[in-house]
């Protein structure tokens, strides 16, 4: 395989791609060409904690997770109920972060709108993984005219406006939860495919790779045995960065009106809502929580994937 | 040389004419009708059916595509099935919009992340660097969704700062101009920040442990030539990479701060398109948003050979 | 041509005498120590090192690779990072303490007084400039010379360097030329603003050998020429052979020998030194003559072995290696140093019974019978 860091960019993503995975010649060369006298080796294999922020990290995605998955059993108003004799409540005892202009509960809606944001960021990035990863390993292990032409349809996809198809496919077929996730999750294939064909690629002509395949494993052996282990650390620390992304995509769509339809409460519609009809100067608090809450989930989500990335010592780049 | 960009620019206008094509099936495929749009859904068949010969969507998919580009080819993008309003105009109106924002988004971006990243990547792991990463987590966390609402809360309805909403073309009042276009430009910059920075400063992390630096020590330079002639040029790659994307994902996605500041440009004009099928739009836009984002590629890809001259090595 | 203009112009803040003619030598190392501190714990990568060059004169060091040679040049230099390293000992150069030293007067004698010449020209050289700029900034830096004569001076250099048509190559970038012609560039580079001393860290291993032989022959060359110092670090005793006037050869970051050139080869007293020759290929050995390799691995520098650091691979230890350190001494001649209990002699171990006590000491694999013959 040519010497990624020298060819340079044949297009965008594909330069951040095989950056971020520079072939095994490059790997082996800068080994090589460095006289490794004790200081370099040393100091690269010191892995660095995790740190106070990732388990703060962990802490808030874990408890956004518990309260979406059993906000049905925790003693919380309906999330649609509107309470028309508290309309634009301040936080208070009953309301512990207030009410929206239609007097429905904030921290109902907070909980129960939780769920649209991680259904579809987890559910849709797991479609992407699932095709997309499958694809992408066979792809980069054989090469070869399939590799070639899926190659090519991802870049090509990628480059479409992605927001165009989405908006198109949503207008058409409908924007319930399901539907959403569907067409965000095949909207992630291509993107899971160039990464984990870029990584499948970079293990297909390794040593071990080859060793086991003159000892007479099989092709899905090696795929599974070999191969499939050494990719999985970097579609999960990807798959996670993508999530974010995902969210952010599907809060866009909410901000527009364009994801679930009301009254089901989400992040995005909420943080519309609270912008909408001048509520921003009346009621503040109806955007401040779900914008606060989308904040500390990507934040989250972010360092936990970076931790992974450092962990996994994968190089950094952009998804 | 000149054959390396001949190569590139033909596979890029490849990609464009694709793209094209993928819009205009899209919006013609799916169904939805721009009928129900014009004329309203209670409407006969009969009436329909006229309306659908007057705008040659009777015709086979192949023909009007092929009349489009035609059209296209000889500077007529069509007009607006709703408004009649011609695309041509749209674009012309929109798209200064879309590109001042990006301008004004890239330049804040670039001039905070690059000095920032060549201070913080020399001494990686202090407290300086560790503060300034992990505040780029933060902005990473900040889509423009959210920060928008947030900043037209601060800044335009609690501090009356700046206006939340509002649009002077540049060429009539710069000045009142820029006022209106720094809270929605600002609203797109966090994320470009964080992107860039931690990029360029993990490439320069690299690049300082390379011998070349240490050669570069050993002539006796200064720490602030060898960062600025010697480092930062070839830590520029993936900087340059994501920039790349970045941009061309703003080309159409700066449709939230101009849904929520009430600018017409060319990404809410799409949406909106979309939405209300109304096809010459979408195709027109998407058209240009095309080619745009091939032109850009092709600037990218100029600015990899600047950077780096190996790679136009055959 | 190239004039040292150094402390003529008045620009200079320190001054360097000129010591080339006195008695009192260029390059003086006392007693230096180097540990990088890892999250495994202390590299002590130099351990108690010194050594002197005289002006004008070439010091070969010699060891395996993790013997700490590379990062002892880099200590002399003072290139090392501040983070992470502990430093003791003194450096000095030309009447000047360079551990002393602050970074901006490191940086007047880097480069003008002090250069160096690295393994690989290919990670060494700046990928993205071209090779001319290279050489012009430390001209237009040290020399203050204007763009226009640091120009003609650099396609002199490249000329003197033997590189064909200079004029063109100038605007060459490094991934341009080949893998000779790149380190030839590194040596104009270390020569540009002549001198006194040239630390040249392998400068030969990436090349292939018939090239090697020119680039270090064209070093020998304008080391006379320009009565330049050099010290020539590899890890290839053959190398330095017939090229060093001295010769240090360093085991797990200290110096286990040290005599001049000719001495080491006729007395070697080290068996390590002896263990560095026999590795040596020669052309006179009859074909299918087997090099002898060095048994074992360098020892760990964070918790290096008690006594002797190359006991451990030594076919003639004896307890006593085992369990002391030995200290470097001379016996003979006062410029022939060594660190052994049992110095060879004539090729011979002066070990009590020394074959028999290496096959008690379970040590089979070894025969030490070839070891000690003379070739």
């Amino acid at each position: 395989m040519p010497d990624d860091r020298e060819l340079g960019g044949s297009d965008a993503s594909d330069q951040l791609l095989t950056n971020m995975f520079p072939g095994q010649a490059a790997t082996d060369e800068m080994v090589l060409s460095r006289e490794t006298e004790a200081l370099e080796s040393d100091d690269i294999l010191v892995t660095k904690p995790l740190g106070f922020l990732f388990w703060m990290a962990i802490g808030w995605l874990g408890l956004v997770f518990l309260l979406a998955v059993f906000a049905n059993l925790l003693p919380l108003p309906n999330p649609d109920f509107q309470n028309y004799s508290a309309i634009n409540a301040t936080p208070n005892i009953h309301h512990l972060l207030g009410t929206d202009d239609l007097g429905r509960d904030l921290l109902s809606r907070l909980i129960f709108g939780a769920r649209v944001s991680l259904i579809v960021g987890f559910a849709s990035v797991a479609i992407g993984t699932i095709v997309g990863g499958t694809l992408g390993l066979i792809s980069g292990f054989k090469g070869g005219s399939l590799d070639i032409s899926l190659n090519a349809a991802s870049f090509v996809l990628l480059a479409f406006p992605a927001i165009v198809a989405v908006i198109a496919i949503v207008a058409f077929w409908g924007s319930s939860l399901l539907k959403i996730t569907i067409i965000i999750g095949v909207g992630t294939i291509p993107l899971m495919f160039r990464v984990v064909r870029a990584s499948s690629l970079s293990f297909a002509n390794r040593d071990f790779v080859i060793a086991a395949r003159t000892m007479g494993a099989t092709t899905p052996r090696i795929l599974f045995r070999e191969i499939l282990p050494n990719v999985v650390p970097v579609a999960v620390t990807f798959g996670l960065i993508t999530v974010a992304g995902v969210i952010v995509l599907e809060g866009s769509l909410a901000f527009l009106g364009l994801s679930v339809p009301p009254p089901t409460p989400s992040w995005g519609n909420m943080i519309s809502e609270g912008t909408a009809n001048g509520n921003l100067s009346i009621n503040p608090y109806i955007m401040l929580w779900p914008a606060a809450a989308m904040f500390l989930l990507l934040l989250s989500i972010n360092l936990i994937g970076d931790r992974m990335r450092q962990r996994f010592d994968i190089r950094e780049g952009l998804l | 040389m000149t054959k390396y960009f001949i190569k590139r620019f033909l596979q890029l206008v490849v990609v464009a004419f694709i793209i094209s094509v993928l819009v205009f099936l899209l919006v013609h495929l799916l169904p939805g009708d721009p009928s129900v749009t014009i004329l309203g859904p209670n409407d006969t068949a009969h009436n329909r059916a006229i309306l659908f010969k007057q705008l040659g969507l009777n015709k086979p998919l192949l023909q009007q595509y092929t009349t489009w580009l035609n059209a296209v080819f000889h500077g007529n993008l069509g007009q607006s099935y709703l408004n009649h309003e011609s695309v041509t105009h749209i674009v012309a109106t929109g798209a200064p919009i879309d590109i001042e924002l990006i301008v004004i988004s890239q330049v804040i971006a670039f001039a905070v992340a690059i000095p920032l990243a060549l201070i913080t990547s020399r001494r990686p792991n202090r407290a300086f660097d560790n503060v300034s990463t992990t505040t780029t987590f933060g902005l990473l966390a900040l889509p423009p969704f959210v920060i928008a609402p947030i900043m037209v809360a601060v800044f335009a309805v609690s501090l009356h700062w700046f206006p939340a909403t509002g649009y002077v073309p540049l060429t009539q009042d710069p000045a009142t101009n820029l006022h209106d276009m720094i809270l929605p430009s600002l609203a797109i910059t966090a994320g470009s920040i964080a992107v860039y920075y931690r990029l360029l400063r993990s490439d320069l992390i690299s690049t300082l442990q390379e011998d070349f630096i240490t050669m570069a020590r050993s002539k006796g330079l200064s720490n602030r030539r060898i960062m600025l002639r010697h480092a930062f040029r070839p830590s520029t790659f993936s900087l340059l990479a994501a920039a790349g994307v970045n941009i061309g994902a703003l080309l159409a996605g700066t449709f939230i701060v101009e849904y929520l500041f009430a600018l017409s440009g060319l990404g809410y004009s799409l949406v909106q398109a979309v939405q209300q099928r109304d096809y010459l739009v979408v195709q027109g836009i998407s058209l240009v948003v095309a080619i745009a984002y091939v032109v850009l590629q092709f600037i990218i890809d100029f600015l990899f050979t600047v950077v780096d001259p190996r790679v136009v090595r055959e | 041509m190239i004039g040292r203009r150094g402390p003529q112009n008045g620009k200079r803040a320190l001054e360097f005498p000129d010591v080339g003619e006195s008695d009192e030598p260029l390059l003086v190392v006392e007693n230096l120590h180097t540990s990088f501190r890892t999250g495994r714990g202390t590299v002590h990568a130099v351990d108690g090192v010194s050594l002197t060059v005289a002006a004008g004169t070439t010091l070969g060091i010699v060891g395996e690779s993790g013997s700490g040679k590379t990062v002892l040049a880099r200590s002399i230099m003072g290139l090392l990072p501040v983070r992470d390293v502990i430093k003791s000992g003194t450096v000095h150069f030309a009447g000047h303490d360079l551990t002393a030293m602050e970074p901006d007067q490191l940086r007047e004698i880097w480069g003008a007084e002090l250069s160096m010449i690295f393994q690989d020209p290919m990670t060494a050289l700046n990928p993205v400039k071209r090779i001319g700029i290279q050489i012009t900034e430390s001209l237009r830096l040290h020399l203050d010379m204007d763009r226009k004569e640091a120009d003609a001076t650099a396609v002199e250099l490249l000329r003197s360097v033997g590189i064909p048509s200079p004029e063109q190559r100038v605007r060459w970038y490094p991934f341009q030329l080949s893998g000779g012609m790149r380190q030839r560039v590194m040596i104009a580079i270390a020569l540009a603003c002549a001198p006194r001393l040239i630390m040249a860290d392998e400068p030969t291993t990436g090349l292939d050998v018939t090239v090697q032989a020119q680039i270090l022959d064209l070093l020998g060359k304008l080391q006379r020429e320009r009565h330049m110092a050099v010290i020539l670090v590899t890890h290839d005793l053959g190398v330095v052979a017939d090229r060093a006037d001295e010769i240090v050869v360093m085991y797990a970051g200290r110096v286990v020998e040290r005599a001049p050139t000719r001495t080491l080869f006729a007395e070697t007293h080290m068996p390590y030194t002896r263990a560095l020759m026999e590795s040596i290929p020669r052309l006179a050995d009859p074909s299918g003559t087997r090099l002898q390799a060095i048994p074992g691995r360098p020892p760990d520098l964070i918790h290096p072995p008690k006594g002797c650091r190359f006991a451990p691979r030594c076919a003639f230890a004896q307890d006593k290696c085992r369990e002391s350190d030995p200290p470097l001494r001379t016996a003979g001649s006062p410029d022939h140093l060594f660190a052994c209990w049992f110095p060879l002699v004539h090729g011979t171990s002066t070990a009590p019974s020394a074959s028999a006590s290496a096959s008690a000491a379970g040590d089979t694999t070894i025969d030490p019978g070839p070891v000690v013959q003379s070739p």
